[in-house]
């Protein structure tokens, strides 16, 4: 039988993990698409420009 | 690009509210197994995620075959998707059933069977990412990428398999475990009761993520095809 408290330690680590990868991913999405948003309106811009 | 369908909102809204109710259901329905005591909690999560995980090589491997027939980019996309999040999923589940592993087996990591034809796995989708970075022309990328992905999705059957055909101590859930498998539990009923509902979480939070990803690549095309239009 795994100690109480070991047991627990490794539940909390394995959750941490869990949450903070999804978490990061979920970011990462965000992130990149506000560069892209960034990047289509620059583009928009500048062919406005050019027209 | 056009702004984020309702479905997709309400989508964002249910999945947050489903997570929730799985880790309810995993800290307050989910009785405590008398063995492994709180570290079994980690089980709902893992097989929920290298569900998933496997789900998204597969949608991967049928837009790679549907690529190949309709020459369509916007299947490319999708594979890329898939991959992608598949990724994130299966890597998450590796890294949750190391720490399992360690207070159940004695060690973070094995190379038994289940956990080298996962690590195989990830490595061959990670190679996807890497290779295609490589290939410029867009058709021959996403060629590429169709046969690559189709090809890589033998190892998920393997995977998947290795617990029922190879002697191992990795535990099977659904099924009748091996001699020499250690960690392995009788479910109750509320414990497979918590277990298909995380499943049927995964799944709902994959289909959003999903459709996050398609619209970024669909956004990225757009960002790219402006800009080879100002290039000329």
């Amino acid at each position: 039988m795994i100690a109480f408290a070991t047991s627990i330690k490794y539940m909390f680590a394995g959750y941490t993990v869990i949450l903070t990868v999804l978490a990061f991913y979920i970011v990462s999405l965000f992130f990149r698409w506000r560069n892209l948003k960034r990047d289509l309106h620059t583009l928009h811009e500048i062919q406005k420009k050019s027209l | 690009m056009k702004p984020q369908p309702i479905f997709l909102k309400v989508l964002n809204v249910v999945s947050v509210l489903l997570f929730l109710a799985t880790l309810s259901m995993v800290f307050l329905y989910a009785p405590l197994e008398a063995t492994m005591n709180y570290v079994q909690k980690i089980f709902y999560l893992h097989i929920a995620n290298a569900w998933v995980g496997m789900l998204g090589f597969i949608a991967a491997a049928a837009a790679g075959v549907i690529y190949l027939i309709k020459h369509d980019q916007k299947w490319d996309n999708i594979e890329l998707a898939a991959v992608e999040i598949s990724l994130v999923f299966f890597l998450i589940a590796i890294i949750s059933g190391s720490i399992w592993a360690r207070p159940s087996w004695g060690a973070y990591w094995t190379w038994e069977p289940r956990l080298t034809t996962a690590a195989i796995l990830e490595m061959v989708y990670i190679a996807y990412l890497l290779l295609r970075q490589g290939i410029d022309d867009p058709d021959r990328r996403a060629r590429f990428s169709a046969v690559y992905t189709i090809v890589g999705s033998i190892s998920v059957p393997i995977t998947f398999m290795s617990i029922r055909l190879f002697r191992t101590i990795h535990p099977v859930v659904i099924g009748t475990n091996s001699a020499s498998s250690q960690g392995s539990f009788d479910m109750t009923s509320k414990m497979l009761a918590t277990m298909f509902f995380a499943l049927f979480t995964f799944s709902v939070i994959f289909v959003t993520l999903f459709w996050h990803r398609i619209r970024l690549g669909q956004l990225a095309q757009q960002v790219e095809q402006l800009k080879l239009e100002e290039l000329q």
